[in-house]
């Protein structure tokens, strides 16, 4: 099969009709496809949630843990196996709710991982709550008459916090996401793109319409200029820039660990070193 | 001879230092040395001690009583002179209230001379050198080794004290000295590095913390991993990430940090992957006393988790034990791809101890198949008669590997089928049973027929061999001391249910003894239960028994 296919899975498909995830889905199978990647050097990550049910429906290695635990586990078998190419696939409220402090975390060590988050502003698998990126006075499932508290801006905290590869894809643009995807996997260091995306069976506000009139391309962009990607970020209601906002060189972890010099997998422990260990005690 | 010395002062006054010179020292003279820790949750100040026991016989715990108090200030006097026996000494300085002063130093007069105020306890150390009539070359080597500041006054200081004094032990003669002198939580991480351990991960905890501090020094020169995670959060599923890619990986904590790692267990143990967490105990709720000892987590690590799982619990007896057991439990976690827990304690973690010469050729087995003998196609959950499915590891293996959370069929592919649900809950179970092959059995000592036998678990191993070397009473008498916790060995144990059965603790309900009642149904006749966060001895142990008995 010369084709994305070979990604394919036979598990049925959960999603709502209209999904913004049957998208994105479709858009890291190509991408996979284009990077000329195989199913056994690929490892899919992801927590709990609607988004996070993707590594069922893509035929390659995967670690569905817990909700909000991708990013760990993904950074544990990267320490293991740097040659596998992780890509963690989680929502909004895994990824910046209930995993909040290991997104914070990994930005500051940098493993070389793509992140896609998939974020609709709301909790879709547990039926409509708020999530972080829900916006102030929205009514939700659990705030009745308006969400109370203002959202988190993850792309914004990711800037601040030093991450070098910062973008914002638009779940039914499928082909200027698989670009950023592609781009993502060739940075060097974790790559997060934020992938806004509809929920037609709980987020009323923002359809795909509105997503239209409220998006566009980045062209001409300097993607060196922090202050200006800071910016950029902050839009994330109206005149909402779509791209890679900031890309730039930073040791990765693995880099910063000059002791490692081959993967952990391939390591042998010899002898004469353990024994060595002994002679502190003697 | 046995002799218990007391070492004591405010945190920062060099008693460490002196405490590792003369363990160290005294092994090196071919003594069995036993050395145990009290200290308080502070950096500065506060009330700190170490009692050094040595002997030319083997030790296996901490006394009471105290051959010579040496205290560096006058707290240490007014709490532990109480505790002298009746021809014991004092060495202190010649200003400070104690009685009688045989063995008063003018410490202060010495340091002050020297110019240097940071070395009253080498002035101290050598006063107790001359007075064990010990080999003043031994220290004066360990000495130039270890301290980097001020070398020649630290030496002059330990010169005038030796010169103060006058011998008032003899001196044994030196015998052979071909063992090592080690603690617990290190123990841990050195068996952990020989059992080809690639990533650690954790949170700094006391007592655990000395784990990743032992494991931080080896990590360059092993071309190992060593991540301060996050939290105990991460830092437990950082360690299974790593596993579920084919590299043996183990966090630790203590009983709070354990209490967050909780969710991790049902996921190592629905994605079947090997894992060894360790747990130092220390007394809670919360964060209770964290420098001191306790058996507490016991109940909570049985059935920790969302429903029902197979786990394995350890209890190391010694730093040896911690040692060996570490390592199996590397080897067990991954022949049956579940959670194994050590669960140790703060006494165990800070006590050093002479054991035998450690043995590093560690045979390693991950219990991996291969692509070519795996039958197709390929499941990584197929059920089984023994609950374990043939493993292949992620990048290594033509087929991609799946490993979910949600019940999953043999394939890892989600299924929500009620037959399917209860198989693959069965198999994972079913692992428990297949684990009983390799269960060690208890330790015994004592009488071959014993009307008493003494239960415990894990570190108070040492006070129950004490007990039964040093009881004096009218029964006969024996102990039964577990490592293997869980699944609990019951051989042993079934051939001594009608006895008098006591089980020693250190927690308030006593948490094994419920387990042997809920596992065999036998019941303890007594319990002798101690949780002031102070390690029990045999002092203690026996105090009770010649009371009752
Ligand atoms: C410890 C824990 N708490 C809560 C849940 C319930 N839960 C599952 S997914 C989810 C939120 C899903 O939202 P998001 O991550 O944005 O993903 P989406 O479903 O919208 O794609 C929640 C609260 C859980 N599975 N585990």
């Amino acid at each position: 099969m010369k084709n994305f296919k070979v990604f394919n899975t036979e598990n049925k498909i959960s999603w709502c009709p209209g999904c913004g995830d049957y998208s994105i889905l479709q858009a890291l199978k190509e991408a996979l496809f284009e990077l000329d990647l195989q199913p056994n050097n690929t490892m899919i990550v992801s927590g709990i949630g609607q988004a996070a049910k993707t590594p069922q429906y893509v035929n390659a290695n995967s670690f569905n843990s817990l909700h909000g635990r991708a990013l760990p586990p993904a950074l544990g078998i990267h320490m293991a196996n740097p040659d596998l190419n992780i890509f963690v696939t989680s929502g909004d409220g895994d990824t910046y709710g209930e995993g909040g402090n290991h997104f914070i975390h990994n930005i500051r060590r940098n493993p070389n991982i793509v992140h896609l988050v998939y974020n609709n502003r709301i909790y879709g698998l547990t039926k409509g709550q708020s999530s972080p990126t829900t916006d102030l006075g929205m009514i939700t499932s659990s705030q009745l008459d308006g969400h109370k508290t203002p959202p988190i801006n993850p792309l914004t905290l990711a800037l601040t916090l030093g991450a070098g590869f910062v973008a914002r894809g638009y779940a039914h643009h499928r082909d200027h996401l698989k670009a950023l995807i592609k781009a993502a996997y060739h940075y060097k260091g974790y790559a997060i793109i934020d992938i806004m995306q509809p929920c037609p069976s709980f987020n009323k506000k923002n359809t795909p319409e509105w997503y239209e009139s409220n998006t566009y391309y980045l062209e001409n962009h300097d993607e060196k200029d922090f202050n200006l990607a800071y910016n950029l970020a902050t839009h994330v209601n109206e005149h909402i820039p779509l791209g890679i906002l900031y890309r730039v060189e930073k040791n990765t972890f693995l880099e910063r660990l000059d002791h490692i010099h081959t993967p952990l997998l391939k390591r042998q422990v010899q002898q004469k070193d353990l024994e060595l260990l002994l002679d502190e005690f003697l | 001879m046995k002799y218990n010395i007391l070492i004591g002062g405010a945190a920062g006054q060099g008693m460490n230092t002196i405490t590792k010179l003369l363990s160290k020292a005294l092994k090196r003279h071919g003594y069995y040395v036993f050395v145990n820790t009290v200290y308080m949750s502070r950096i500065r100040g506060g009330h700190n001690y170490f009692q050094i026991r040595f002997s030319d016989q083997p030790l296996h715990t901490h006394e009471n009583s105290i051959d010579v108090l040496f205290a560096l200030n006058q707290e240490t006097l007014d709490l532990h002179q109480r505790r002298l026996k009746e021809n014991g000494i004092i060495i202190a300085d010649e200003d400070l209230k104690f009685d009688p002063k045989e063995f008063a130093l003018p410490i202060k007069k010495i340091s002050k001379a020297i110019g240097n105020k940071k070395a009253e306890n080498m002035i101290l150390l050598g006063g107790l050198i001359k007075l064990f009539n010990l080999d003043y070359d031994i220290f004066t080597d360990l000495v130039s080794k270890s301290i980097k500041k001020d070398l020649s006054s630290n030496k002059e200081a330990l010169k005038q004290g030796y010169d103060s004094l006058k011998p008032k032990f003899l001196f044994i003669g030196k015998q052979r000295d071909d063992n090592m002198l080690i603690n617990g939580n290190t123990a841990i991480g050195l068996g952990a590095i020989a059992a080809g351990l690639g990533v650690f991960s954790a949170y700094p905890m006391t007592p655990a913390a000395s784990i990743m501090n032992y494991l931080t020094h080896q990590q360059k020169k092993m071309g190992i991993i060593v991540e301060q995670a996050e939290d105990e959060i991460a830092a437990i599923h950082i360690a299974l990430g790593a596993s579920s890619a084919g590299v043996r990986a183990m966090t630790a904590s203590s009983g709070g940090g354990l209490s967050l790692m909780v969710e991790a267990l049902g996921l190592t143990a629905i994605t079947e992957t090997p894992l060894v967490i360790t747990d130092v105990m220390r007394p809670g709720p919360a964060t209770g006393l964290p420098t001191k000892t306790g058996q507490g987590d016991l109940s909570f690590l049985l059935t920790a988790s969302q429903d029902e799982l197979p786990r394995m619990i350890i209890a190391p007896r010694d730093p040896e034990d911690a040692y060996y057991q570490t390592i199996r439990a590397f080897d067990l976690a991954d022949k049956y791809q579940l959670p194994v827990i050590v669960l140790s304690d703060q006494y165990l973690a800070d006590s050093q101890k002479t054991i035998p010469l450690l043995n590093t050729k560690v045979e390693i087995n991950q219990y991996l198949s291969k692509d070519q003998a795996v039958e197709l196609p390929y499941e990584r959950y197929k059920i089984t008669p023994s609950g374990v499915s043939p493993r292949l590891i992620p990048g290594l293996s033509e087929y991609p590997i799946i490993a979910d959370n949600h019940e999953h069929d043999g394939f890892g592919k989600i299924s929500e089928d009620p037959v399917n649900r209860t198989n693959m809950h069965l198999k994972r179970l079913q692992k428990l049973r297949s684990l009983e092959a390799d269960l060690q059995e208890p330790h015994y000592f004592g009488d071959e027929n014993p009307d008493i036998v003494l239960i415990g678990f894990g570190s108070t191993e040492g006070a129950l061999i004490e007990t039964i070397e040093t009881y004096s009473g009218q029964k006969k008498i024996g102990a039964l001391v577990f490592g293997d916790v869980y699944p609990l060995p019951t051989q042993k144990l079934i051939k001594y249910k009608d006895k008098i059965l006591i089980n020693v603790e250190l927690n308030a309900t006593g948490q094994f003894s419920r387990l042997i009642r809920m596992e065999t149904g036998i019941h303890c006749t007594e319990s002798i239960l101690k949780f002031d966060g102070l390690q029990i001895n045999a002092e203690d142990i026996l105090e009770v028994l010649h009371e009752k008995f």
